[in-house]
C-alpha cells in the first residue's frame, strides 16, 4: 500500500468539472511532480487531498487514501489529524500565507500545539529546531520577527518549518518557489530535496516549471484541462514525450537571438545619472530620517530599434527606473528622449511625447480596465493623442493594431475577463502599438504567463520590432527571455549598475560575481 | 439589455436574497403610491361635474364663486358643507379615498381630539384634529424624498472630496483629512438650534445645512479606494498613455469606488430618514405643520392617552427603516465578490 493513493478524483464547482478522473500514487521517499499550465487543475487536485477546496468546490467522485484513510467525506477529527500531522502543505505566496500580525515563533508554535501538548521550554526548543532544519539562519534570535521583516526566501523557510513541525509523512509544495527570486529558488528547492532524503518524506511538487521537474522529481504527471495526459518516471517522459501537449511544453523554451541592429541607428533615449530617492519621514515634523535609494546614479542609452535588457532581482530598482524614465515617478538627473529633456518638459509637451514612449506591464490581468470593452481599451490612447480622428478611422486603426498582435477584429466588443493571460497581454501590446511609438518599455511582460504562451509573446515582440523598428527597454529577471530578445544588457542591483555590455559579453563572459550567480540560477537548473 | 456579466451576477444574488428583493418591491410600491398622495388623501375632490362643466380641483385651483354667487371669490373650500350641497345640487363630485389633506382639520368630530380610530379616520386624529393616515402618507413621502436628496447630495460631495484626496495624496490628502477631522467635531445640533432661532428652516435650508455636516460619510471609503486604485496597473497604463487626471479618475478608478459607495447608500438613506425624524421630534426640523413622522412621535409622547399615535408612529418608522435595512443588506451581499448566487 502506498502512502497516498488517489483514484479517479474529480473536482467540481457546481456543474462545472475542473478536474476529471485523476489518479496517481505516491510513496515515502519519492517526489511526484504535477505539471501543467495555469487552469490545468493541479492546485485544486492538491487542495482536495486535505479537503481544503475553496467555497463552492466539491469532490463528487473518486477516492483519496492517505495512509490508508479515506479523506473525502472524512470526519473533522480525521481531517484534523491528516492536516499537519500526516501531511504538511507549503503554498506559493509566502507573504500572504503567513499571518502578518503574529510573530513567526508563535505561528510555528501554533502549528505544533494544534497536534501535540508540550511544555513551554520543550515547545521553544522544538520551534527553534524545526526552523533550523528549514535552514532559517539564527532562528533562536529571530522568533520575535514579524513576517514583513523577513525576505521572501526566509518567509518560505518559515512556511516549510510550519509544514514540517509535526514530522509529516507527506509534504505538498504548491509552486513553492514561483514567487521568489531566481537565486533563492534554487536554494529552497535544494532544501526540499535534502529534507526529503533526510526524513524519507513523500514530496508532492506542484509546478509549471519543467526545469524544476527534471532536476528534482522522480515521477511526473502532466496535467491539461483537469486531466492527466501523460504520467511516468521523469527520465522517460522527458526523453520520449508521447503526448503532443508534453512535447509542446518541452519545446516551449525561448530560443534564438534578436536580429542585428543597424550600425548607424541614432540614439533614442539617454538616461544620465538618474536618481529616484524615496525619503522616509518620521515624527510630527515629518523630518527625513533616511532615504531609500531605489535608483542610484544609473546611466544608460537606448538606440532606435535596439532592445536593452534591464536585469536584476526584485528590489533592484529596474521597474522604478523605467517608470521614472517615462516620468511616472519623480526623478532627478537627465532623461533625454528624441532630443527632448523629459524631466523638464511642461505638461502639454510631455503629453504629446507620451504617444512615442509607451509601456507594457507585467500583469495582464491588472493592466486592463475590467469595465471597458477591448476596442475602447485599445482606442483610449488615440482619443488622447489624435482626438480629431473620425470614428470609422479610429476603429480601422484599432482593428489594424489588433491584427498586428494576432487578434481578430470581432474581439472589440468583448471584455478583458473573457480572455486568457496571453490574449490579454496581446491586447495590452495592441494598446501600445496603435499609437506607433518609438520606444516601448516592457516590464516583465512574460513572467505572469505560461511557458508556451511566453514563447509566443516573445516571437510577437521580436516580429513587431522588426516590422516597426521599435526600441525596447526590456525588464526581466528571467535571463533566458532576455537572451532571446536583447542586444545589450544592464545588470542592476540595489539601484546601482553592476555590469553593462552587449548581450554576448554578459552571457558569455560575465565579469561580476553577482551576474554569474544570476546566470547560474537561470541556466544551471537544466 | 446589454449588461456585463458582473452586473448580471449581482442582480442574480440580489434576487436570490428573497427578503431584500421583496423589501425592495414593497418599498417601491409604497413610495410610488405615496408620490400620488394628492389623489389618495386630499381635501379636494378628484373630479367635479357642475352645471354641465368639468372641474379638476385636485390639479387646479378654482375660486369659490365658480360654484354659485353665495361663495367668496377666493379659493374654494370643498370641506365647507354648503359648497358641497351647492355642487351636489347641480351635478356630482368624486372624492379621494381619504377626504383629508395632511393639514385638514377634521370638523365633524364627536369626541375631543386626539380622536381614536373610526370609520372616517382609520388611524384616528392627532391633537389638532388632523387625520393621522393622511399625515402618515405625506410624512412618509417627505421623509423618503428628503432622505433621497440628502443621500444623493452628500454622496456626490463625499465622493468628489474622497476622490481628490485619494488620487492626489500627499499634501492635498493631509490637509483634507485634517479639515474633515476638525469639521466633524463641530456641534451640529447646537448650530442647528442657533439657525432655528434666526430663521425658520424650510426643506431646502435644512437640506443644505445638513449637507454641510454629512458629506464626510463616504469620503473615507472613496479615498481608500482611490489610494488603492491609483497604483493599479491599468491606471498607470492610462497615465502612460497621457490620459488626463480627470478622465483617469472618472473612467478607471471611480467604477471601482462605486462598489463600496453603492453598498453604503441604502444605509445612508435610512440614516437620513432617521435624522430628519429625530430633528422633527426635537422641534428643530421642518417648519411646524409639515407632515412629519418625527412630529407624530412627539405628539405620541405628549398624548400617551392616545396610543394610536404611538403605535402608528412606531410601525411606520420601524417599517420604513426595516425595509431600507433589508434592501441594504441584500445590496451589500450582491456586491460581495466572495458570494456565489446559489449560496
Amino acid at each position: 500500500m502506498s502512502l497516498l493513493e488517489v483514484n479517479d478524483l474529480t473536482v467540481a464547482f457546481g456543474a462545472r468539472r475542473v478536474v476529471d478522473n485523476v489518479s496517481f500514487t505516491l510513496d515515502r521517499g519519492e517526489t511526484l511532480a504535477l505539471v501543467g499550465e495555469s487552469g490545468s487543475g493541479k492546485s485544486l487536485t492538491a487542495l482536495s487531498l486535505l479537503q481544503l477546496l475553496p467555497r463552492g468546490g466539491s469532490n463528487p467522485a473518486g477516492t483519496i487514501r492517505l495512509d490508508g484513510e479515506e479523506m473525502i467525506g472524512a470526519s473533522s477529527s480525521t481531517l484534523h489529524k491528516a492536516r499537519g500531522d500526516l501531511a504538511g502543505i507549503v503554498f506559493q505566496e509566502p507573504m500572504t500565507s503567513l499571518n502578518p500580525l503574529h510573530r513567526i515563533g508563535r505561528q510555528v508554535a501554533e502549528a505544533i500545539t494544534l497536534h501535540r501538548q508540550l511544555s513551554r521550554t520543550a515547545l521553544l526548543e522544538e520551534v527553534i529546531g524545526v526552523l533550523n532544519e528549514a535552514g532559517f539562519a539564527d532562528a533562536a534570535h529571530r522568533l520575535d520577527a514579524f513576517p514583513h521583516q523577513l525576505s521572501g526566501g526566509q518567509r518560505q523557510r518559515v512556511m516549510i518549518a510550519m509544514a514540517l513541525a509535526n514530522d509529516p509523512a507527506l509534504l505538498i509544495a504548491d509552486e513553492p518557489t514561483t514567487a521568489l527570486d531566481v537565486t533563492i529558488q534554487s536554494r529552497i528547492l535544494a532544501l526540499l530535496a535534502r529534507l526529503k532524503a533526510d526524513r524519507g518524506l513523500a514530496l508532492l511538487l506542484i509546478t509549471h516549471d519543467l526545469r524544476i521537474v527534471r532536476r528534482y522529481a522522480d515521477h511526473v504527471c502532466v496535467m491539461k484541462d483537469g486531466a492527466i495526459v501523460e504520467a511516468g518516471p521523469v527520465a522517460s517522459v522527458f526523453a520520449r514525450p508521447e503526448h503532443p501537449y508534453t512535447r509542446m511544453l518541452l519545446g516551449a523554451v525561448p530560443r534564438g537571438t534578436p536580429s542585428p541592429l543597424a550600425p548607424d541607428a541614432p540614439e533614442l533615449l539617454r538616461i544620465e545619472s538618474a536618481k529616484v530617492h524615496f525619503p522616509i519621514r518620521r515624527g510630527i515634523l515629518r523630518r527625513v530620517i533616511s532615504v531609500v535609494r531605489a535608483v542610484d546614479d544609473v546611466s544608460l542609452t537606448v538606440r532606435a530599434g535596439e532592445t536593452v535588457g534591464l536585469v536584476g532581482e526584485s528590489g533592484s530598482g529596474k521597474t522604478t527606473l523605467a517608470l521614472a524614465a517615462l516620468r511616472l515617478e519623480p526623478i532627478q538627473g537627465r532623461v533625454v528622449f528624441a532630443g527632448q529633456d523629459v524631466v523638464r518638459l511642461g505638461r502639454v509637451a510631455m503629453r504629446a511625447l507620451r504617444a512615442r514612449m509607451q509601456i507594457v506591464f507585467q500583469d495582464p490581468f491588472g493592466s486592463l480596465s475590467p469595465r471597458m470593452a477591448v476596442g475602447d481599451i485599445v482606442a483610449e490612447g488615440l482619443g488622447v493623442h489624435e482626438p480629431r480622428l473620425k470614428r470609422v478611422e479610429r476603429d480601422r486603426r484599432v482593428i489594424e493594431a489588433l491584427g498586428e498582435v494576432g487578434l481578430p477584429a470581432d474581439m472589440m466588443q468583448r471584455y478583458p475577463h473573457e480572455f486568457s493571460g496571453g490574449q490579454r497581454q496581446r491586447i495590452a501590446i495592441a494598446r501600445v502599438i496603435v499609437l506607433k511609438p518609438a520606444l516601448v518599455v516592457l516590464d516583465e511582460p512574460t513572467s505572469a504567463l505560461d511557458m508556451s504562451v511566453q514563447a509566443q509573446i516573445i516571437a510577437l515582440l521580436r516580429d513587431l520590432r522588426e516590422r516597426h523598428g521599435l526600441a525596447y527597454l526590456f525588464i526581466s529577471h528571467d535571463l533566458k527571455v532576455v537572451r532571446a530578445l536583447a542586444h545589450r544588457v544592464v545588470v542592476l542591483r540595489e539601484g546601482k549598475v553592476v555590469e553593462a555590455g552587449t548581450a554576448d559579453e554578459i552571457f558569455n563572459a560575465p565579469r561580476e560575481e553577482y551576474t554569474r550567480s544570476l546566470m547560474q540560477a537561470a541556466f544551471d537548473l537544466d | 439589455m446589454n449588461l456585463s456579466q458582473v452586473t448580471r451576477r449581482r442582480i442574480a444574488i440580489f434576487r436570490a436574497s428573497r427578503r431584500g428583493y421583496w423589501s425592495l418591491w414593497i418599498f417601491l410600491v409604497l413610495f410610488g403610491t405615496s408620490l400620488f398622495g394628492e389623489f389618495i388623501a386630499n381635501d379636494r375632490p378628484l373630479l367635479i361635474r357642475y352645471n354641465g362643466e368639468w372641474y379638476v380641483p385636485v390639479l387646479k385651483d378654482y375660486s369659490g364663486d365658480a360654484f354659485g354667487p353665495d361663495f367668496l371669490p377666493t379659493d374654494a373650500d370643498y370641506t365647507d358643507p354648503e359648497l358641497r350641497h351647492a355642487i351636489d345640487a347641480k351635478g356630482w363630485m368624486i372624492w379621494p379615498l381619504l377626504p383629508y389633506h395632511y393639514d385638514t382639520t377634521v370638523k365633524d368630530l364627536n369626541v375631543p381630539s386626539p380622536a381614536p380610530p373610526s370609520r372616517h379616520d382609520p388611524l384616528g386624529t392627532d391633537d389638532q384634529a388632523r387625520d393621522v393616515l393622511a399625515r402618515v402618507i405625506y410624512g412618509f413621502r417627505l421623509s423618503v424624498l428628503f432622505g433621497f436628496t440628502l443621500t444623493a447630495l452628500t454622496s456626490i460631495v463625499g465622493v468628489i472630496a474622497g476622490a481628490l484626496q485619494g488620487f492626489y495624496g500627499g499634501l492635498t490628502d493631509l490637509l483634507g483629512q485634517r479639515f474633515i477631522e476638525i469639521w466633524s467635531g463641530m456641534p451640529e445640533l447646537y448650530l442647528l438650534i442657533i439657525l432655528g432661532s434666526l430663521i425658520t428652516p424650510g426643506f431646502w435650508v435644512l437640506l443644505i445645512f445638513l449637507l454641510l455636516f454629512r458629506w464626510m460619510n463616504l469620503t473615507g471609503v472613496v479615498r481608500a479606494e482611490f489610494l488603492r486604485g491609483r497604483n493599479l496597473e491599468y491606471v498607470r497604463a492610462a497615465r502612460a498613455l497621457g490620459v488626463s487626471d480627470i478622465t483617469v479618475m472618472w473612467r478607471h478608478i471611480l467604477p471601482n469606488a462605486m462598489v463600496a459607495t453603492l453598498t453604503f447608500v441604502p444605509f445612508l438613506l435610512s440614516g437620513s430618514v432617521t435624522l430628519l425624524s429625530t430633528l422633527d421630534f426635537l422641534g428643530f426640523g421642518l417648519p411646524p405643520g409639515s407632515p412629519s413622522l418625527g412630529e407624530l412621535v412627539a405628539q405620541a409622547k405628549s398624548n400617551l392617552q392616545a396610543p394610536w399615535l404611538g403605535i402608528t408612529a412606531f410601525f411606520v418608522l420601524g417599517g420604513v427603516l426595516t425595509l431600507l435595512i433589508f434592501i441594504g443588506e441584500a445590496v451589500r451581499d450582491a456586491f460581495d465578490p466572495r458570494r456565489l448566487p446559489n449560496a
